[in-house]
């Protein structure tokens, strides 16, 4: 079962001058059931799209049984698609649309007779053979798209968020179907989607992708248990993601407070981040027991389970879930067990970037013009620019903005927010504040000269 | 005050389908009397229609064979421009932004344009290009006025389409000729049976554009026809009933399409 069937092998593609893949490498075992799962726009249904051969990377190679597919064409690939609008044949009846392609693959049609038959049965719609496919139900038309593909008897099946246009509760229902056809099928399935409960559901294996690249791969329980980054711990979940710092092996601190937990290597004294999942943090009445103190301000019924905001003694909001309700206004003990303390390095301490010396106290950097000191560096120098994440100063308008930008993500850190900023030449600004925006908003983005701080680029930062 | 306005409404109504419609119903009824001159009635007969197909009346060869190349013409110009609409329509719809902007409206251009104007520019650039002209030049004239509809009919039928339909028939073993056979051209059916009648009617009533490049080899249309008949002193009258007929098959076909089609928009 350990054999590869598909091997991705640093794979870039862009469209425009927008990079949608950046150097992917994955693959994929036999049998397996492998989720791509990302936002919109991370380049998911493009690596599935390349995998059926509707696209071609711009680099790197696709090897499926250790044979390179560049060159084989669509209909010659041993995979089928199972497509998000379901992309049925509206001139054909259910059974034409599923013989489609046993028919061109001039297979007899008694054989055929009985495939379809079978295939109908398997996906629980015997009865609608002579059906018009534009009269059934969204839920009828995807069990009819997904019978059409299996029928053929591919090696893999991709399906690109094949339950994303039915409602909730079928969606539930076709998610368990799905995953007993995978056990009785055998074969590999290659599934896209952003719905992450979907994904911990289905899956033997997650792929979680953010702008076009791979963030971390691994099991559900894995992924959940522990992200690598802040990205992966907010997008699987919920959770409280907290600036710390690891203060030697199996000692980090943060909200004020320091903690046992199982994290080695990181090195001593080191800024890192930390996520705690909401039904980690637990109340205890044992005083002897209790690591921080705490006041309720909010309680939620969610069904199963109560969702709690609570600010620590410290200044800290945490997220807490448990199944009994504690008033609001109350005080209460918490305490956090080691094994459930996740510390993920930090991707970046401020912001840095490559620029340029263009004058007396004047630099260059994110195709703008910035005014800061520049004692010791002449103009036409190169250099690297530091600004960290609370000098940023996001405006809601452009006037006496440097330059604009649109909010693309928002994490709420227990005390302050960190949103990442996409300037209009595609770079990124990180920006620490307590201000509320919202997730798309346009802003103004201003940097104060003593904010920059100017280093000697030692490596061509660009 | 209601009522008076509702009977107003209707007259009005009434008197725009009478004007419309008094010049055929005229003809229709005067083709059924003797009189050479239009509008005399010397009591009810059948003999102008018996004269027309029995072929006994003065030039009925050339309107024969007017008849026979008008529905050549027509034919071939609209399969044709069907053909050549409905690839160019795919490959529009496959453009990106700018381009295909700049493609749609390039494509509504001749449209516009005067058949005169089309008409006179194709005599010169034939001219131009020492093309002898016949039928060949007419049909090539009428590919090129009639194509324009045919993308216009195709195109709102490709965004109908589910966008992936060509790539799932790839998917599942169809190499590209099959799928666009398969797939493709079945979805886009309708469209492209709007667009050839509506070709069809266009070539067939075209009379500017052929003036200018039938040539001189004496070919002729129904519509050159009946012009060059009209002014050699007065309308054949066995025309009278050749339109009428035409008028009633062009009635037909509209009914037997519009019925169709309501019919099939109940089924889904």
């Amino acid at each position: 079962m350990d054999e590869r069937i598909i091997d991705i092998k640093h794979v870039s593609k862009s469209f425009g001058d927008k990079n949608v893949l950046r150097d992917i490498s994955l693959y994929v075992k036999k049998g397996e059931f492998v989720t791509l799962l990302g936002p919109s726009g991370c380049g998911k249904t493009t690596l599935l799209r390349m995998l059926a051969g509707f696209l071609q990377p711009d680099e790197g190679e696709i090897l499926m049984d250790g044979k390179d597919l560049t060159l084989v064409p669509p209909h010659q690939r041993r995979l089928n698609t199972v497509f998000q609008r379901y992309a049925l044949f509206p001139h054909l009846d259910v059974y034409d649309n599923i013989a489609f392609g046993l028919k061109l693959k001039k297979t007899p049609s008694d054989e055929i007779d009985k495939k379809v038959r079978k295939v109908l049965k398997l996906v629980s719609m015997s009865d609608y053979e002579d059906r018009d496919v534009e009269s059934l139900s969204g839920g009828q038309q995807q069990r009819i798209a997904i019978a059409r593909a299996i029928v053929n008897q591919p090696e893999i099946l991709l399906l690109d968020e094949p339950l994303a246009a039915l409602d909730l509760k079928m969606r539930k229902d076709m998610q368990i179907e799905l995953k007993e056809m995978h056990k009785k099928l055998g074969i590999t399935f290659i599934y896209v989607t952003h719905d992450q409960e979907e994904a911990l559901t289905l899956s033997d294996t997650i792929v979680v992708m953010n702008d076009g690249k791979i963030q971390q791969t691994g099991t559900p329980i894995d992924i959940y248990n522990e992200p690598v980054n802040c990205f992966v711990a907010d997008f699987i979940g919920e959770s409280n993601i907290l600036n710390g710092r690891m203060l030697r092996d199996r000692r980090v601190s943060f909200i004020n407070q320091e903690f046992d937990c199982v994290d080695e290597g990181f090195g001593e004294d080191v800024p890192v981040d930390v996520v705690v999942r909401p039904e980690d943090i637990y109340f205890t009445t044992d005083p002897a027991r209790c690591q921080f103190k705490a006041k309720v301000n909010s309680c939620t019924f969610k069904g199963v389970h109560y969702e709690m905001w609570v600010d620590t003694e410290s200044g800290y909001e945490l997220m807490i879930q448990d199944y009994d309700p504690y008033p609001v206004g109350s005080e209460v003990m918490l305490y956090i067990d080691p094994d459930d303390i996740q510390v993920m390095k930090k991707e970046r301490l401020a912001n840095t970037y490559g620029c340029k010396v263009t004058g007396e106290g004047k630099v260059q950097f994110l195709d703008t013009d910035f005014e800061c000191g520049t004692e010791g560096f002449q103009s036409g120098d190169s250099a690297t620019a530091t600004i960290s994440f609370k000098d940023v100063e996001l405006l809601d308008h452009e006037e006496d903005a440097d330059l604009v930008g649109n909010i693309v993500s928002i994490l709420y850190m227990g005390d302050r927010y960190h949103l990442t900023v996409k300037t209009e030449t595609g770079e990124n600004i990180w920006v620490d504040t307590n201000d509320i925006w919202d997730k798309g908003d346009f802003v103004g983005i201003k940097i104060l000269p003593e904010s920059i701080r100017l280093s000697k680029s030692a490596e061509g930062n660009e | 005050m209601k009522t008076g306005t509702r009977i107003l409404s209707k007259a009005y109504l009434w008197l725009i389908l009478v004007i419309l419609y008094a010049p055929i119903v005229f003809i229709a009824i005067f083709s059924f009397t003797e009189a050479k001159s239009l509008g005399n009635w010397t009591g009810f007969s059948l003999s102008l229609y018996k004269n027309l197909f029995m072929g006994s009346m003065q030039n009925s060869s050339g309107l024969i064979s007017a008849v026979e190349n008008t529905l050549l013409i027509a034919l071939v110009a609209s399969a044709v421009a069907t053909l050549l609409g409905t690839v160019a329509a795919i490959g529009i719809y496959n453009m990106k932004g700018r381009k295909k902007q700049v493609m749609s409206f390039l494509n509504n251009i001749p449209m516009v344009n005067p058949d005169i104007i089309t008409g006179v520019s194709l005599f010169l650039l034939f001219v131009f290009l020492h093309f002898s002209q016949g039928y060949l030049t007419v049909i090539l004239a009428h590919i090129t006025f009639c194509t324009p509809y045919v993308v216009l009919n195709v195109l709102p039928k490709l965004s109908q389409m589910d966008p992936n339909i060509y790539e799932a028939a790839l998917d599942l073993g169809a190499t590209p000729a099959q799928a666009l056979r398969k797939v493709l051209i079945p979805g886009l059916r309708p469209g492209m049976i709007s667009g050839f009648i509506l070709s069809f009617t266009m070539s067939l009533d075209d009379f500017a554009v052929t003036f200018f490049t039938r040539g001189t080899i004496g070919l002729d249309t129904l519509s050159t026809f009946i012009y060059t008949d009209a002014r050699k002193g007065g309308l054949t009258p066995e025309l009278k009933p050749l339109m009428t007929i035409i008028f009633l098959v062009i009635l037909a076909v509209l009914l037997f399409i519009n019925i169709r089609s309501a019919k099939n928009e109940k089924a889904s």
